[in-house]
């Protein structure tokens, strides 16, 4: 503030110590910077989610519908899921890779509920770009990225290809032996 | 404006009247007066045509914007029933404004191509060629924004993929992502907000274009010798001479625009795009517009996602540097026969990219096998094939183009703009049939 000492009237108010004005001007451009951001935090938060699409909503599936082998694909929360039967051999092949080396590394038992660990439910956005993978494709009979090319095993981590991540797992509970609530 | 002067004389008492209160006749009058080089080739015709292209863009976007319905029940519906079969004409409109993204990008691509060539990047014209790569920017976000609106399968693959590229991006990622879509999908709230951006940018672009006007019109115009107009003899006026040339240059794009408005009106499109949107089903081959595969080819290169992102964005930021990565004293590449070389093979590299975006990232290049792998992929497939072209994309900027600028041997300047022009073709024996123009 020392700058004022140039200003028009300075002189009259002796030599530049900071003074009523100064901190009124300071006082001033505070407030002014509270009220900018005041009025542009609701013109950045508008752009988040509504409070409709926020009412998280949690749905019912019954797995009985998904025969041993095959996997649907589910929308939860406008996105997708995937709720996959797992054969006996794809459990194998998954429990006998769990200290493989790998990007994402985890336990096929750490990716299912204890004692459901025929049924792998995870989100079906591919983590590179957000992709559905398809179906048993790539080597490890999982999942193929169609996108960009990554390749997911049958414990949905990530094997090959540009994600960084294995798929989310998401929240769910069983109802019953032939129902999950997910949300 | 520019720092020729005025020569605009009011004629009648309104026009003096007018003049001495708001100059805007004089401010026209100035701008056809502009003294430009008397050498420039049919390259330059593309700002006239980049302009046109805008103009069509808004004028066809705000016809389309009066029948569209903006909302993720509705969008795909109100483009393929109502606009491609029950409005007036619609078909044609969008068939025009579906192409014309093409042809605006056909268009910027031999601007831009041009000015590396003649090296009009270089001082005094960095803020023109700055505002140049703004205005790039602004039209790759608008084409994005206006090929979601459709709704098809390839519009909202292609919005997901394109916005979870900033979930690369540690921590303010995901959030930022959210903040985005306004859900935790590509959702009806994306599309509306992107659709309030598309009718807005083209706007945004329009401004910085008159800023890239103004910016041209304080250094003039480069020329294809790159040498400085040193006299008045070395300019023509803009008007007649090159509102006539562009115009002509013009009405031959229209042609080759209307080759695929009316004969080949999906052969930009996917097929993909007339399936409405599904977000539990992505379609086996999704691929951006071609104007954009390059730089989805270096995105792809990478194995990595924040370095995809990163390279991507670098890519982009390349040609913002240009102008001090350069270190060459002489402007245009026809005096350096050497930059000409690794040049033509940066724009070959930027080709091989665009066609690598189009394919697999496994398929091959060369018939026959994969080859050998190299660490992820066989060493004859698209992988490998945008990687070194990606490599070499950088490289030139990064390398070449700075160290070549200090080390080549350049051909001898002509002493002014117009001597090639009379000494061309070289049959002709200099001073034969041009020697009158040269009296003054």
């Amino acid at each position: 503030m020392a700058d004022i000492a140039g200003h028009p009237g300075a002189e009259l108010d002796g030599p530049a110590e900071p003074g009523r004005r100064d901190f009124l001007y300071l006082a001033t451009g505070a407030v002014g910077v509270a009220g900018v951001a005041a009025v542009a935090w609701p013109l950045i938060d508008q752009l988040n989610p509504a409070a409709d699409t926020l009412a998280l909503a949690s749905i019912e599936y019954d797995i009985s519908k998904v025969a041993l082998g095959q996997e649907v694909t589910i929308a939860w929360r406008k996105s997708p899921v995937f709720i996959r039967h797992r054969t006996p051999a794809e459990i194998a092949a998954a429990k006998a890779d769990d200290h493989a080396p790998m990007k994402d590394p985890a336990t096929d038992a750490s990716r299912v509920k204890p004692g459901h660990e025929e049924w792998l439910i995870v989100s079906a956005s591919c983590t590179h770009l957000g992709c559905v993978p398809t179906f048993k494709g790539g080597e490890y009979h999982g999942w193929m990225c169609p996108c960009h090319g990554s390749v997911y095993d049958t414990a949905a981590r990530i094997r090959k290809g540009p994600a960084p991540k294995n798929l989310y797992l998401i929240p769910y509970e069983f109802l019953s032996p032939t129902k999950v609530k997910i949300g | 404006m520019s720092e020729h002067t005025s020569t605009y004389q009011p004629k009648s008492a309104i026009e003096r009247w007018l003049d001495s209160r708001l100059p805007i006749v004089r401010f026209g009058a100035d701008l056809m007066e502009f003294p430009t080089p008397r050498n420039l080739n049919y390259w330059y015709t593309f700002g006239g045509i980049l302009a046109f292209c805008l103009m069509v863009q808004i004028i066809t976007g705000i016809i389309l914007a009066m029948h569209y319905d903006a909302s993720g029940a509705g969008a795909f519906i109100s483009v393929q029933r109502s606009i491609m079969r029950d409005v007036n004409y619609g078909w044609l409109i969008r068939g025009i404004h579906a192409n014309g993204a093409s042809m605006f990008f056909l268009a910027v691509y031999l601007h831009i191509a041009r000015g590396m060539y003649y090296g009009s990047y270089k001082a005094p014209r960095e803020v023109l060629w700055l505002l140049g790569c703004v205005i790039y920017v602004l039209m790759m976000a608008t084409a994005f924004m206006g090929y979601v609106l459709p709704w098809g399968q390839m519009s909202f693959w292609g919005a997901k993929v394109i916005t979870s590229l900033l979930g690369a991006f540690p921590v303010i990622g995901p959030p930022l992502t959210t903040l985005l879509w306004g859900g935790f999908a590509v959702d009806s709230p994306t599309l509306n907000r992107f659709f309030s951006l598309h009718y807005l940018l083209p706007f945004v672009i329009a401004a910085v274009v008159a800023l890239h006007v103004w910016a041209l019109h304080v250094p003039g115009n480069n020329n294809p010798t790159g040498v400085n107009v040193k006299s008045k003899s070395d300019t023509l006026p803009f008007h007649p001479y090159y509102t006539v040339k562009d115009l002509f240059a013009i009405l031959v794009f229209t042609i080759v625009f209307a080759v695929f408005v009316f004969y080949l009106p999906d052969a930009m499109g996917k097929v993909d795009n007339n399936i409405e949107a599904n977000p539990l089903v992505t379609p086996a081959h999704i691929v951006p517009e071609w104007y954009l595969l390059p730089f989805y080819a270096i995105l792809r290169a990478i194995p990595d996602k924040l370095m995809g992102v990163l390279g991507l964005a670098g890519a982009l930021a390349m040609l913002f540097a240009l102008p001090w990565l350069d270190t060459s004293k002489v402007r245009s590449m026809r005096y350096r026969p050497t930059a000409r070389i690794f040049f033509l093979v940066w724009v070959a590299s930027v080709m091989a990219l665009g066609w690598c975006g189009s394919q697999e990232p496994d398929g091959l290049v060369f018939p026959g096998g994969p080859g050998p792998v190299l660490i992820d992929y066989g060493i004859n497939t698209v992988t490998w094939l945008s990687r070194i072209a990606t490599t070499y994309y950088f490289a030139y900027f990064l390398v070449i183009v700075p160290v070549l600028g200090l080390r080549e041997r350049t051909l001898p300047l002509p002493d002014s703009l117009y001597t090639p022009v009379l000494a061309h073709p070289p049959g002709i024996p200099v001073g034969a049939a041009a020697a009158p123009e040269t009296q003054g």
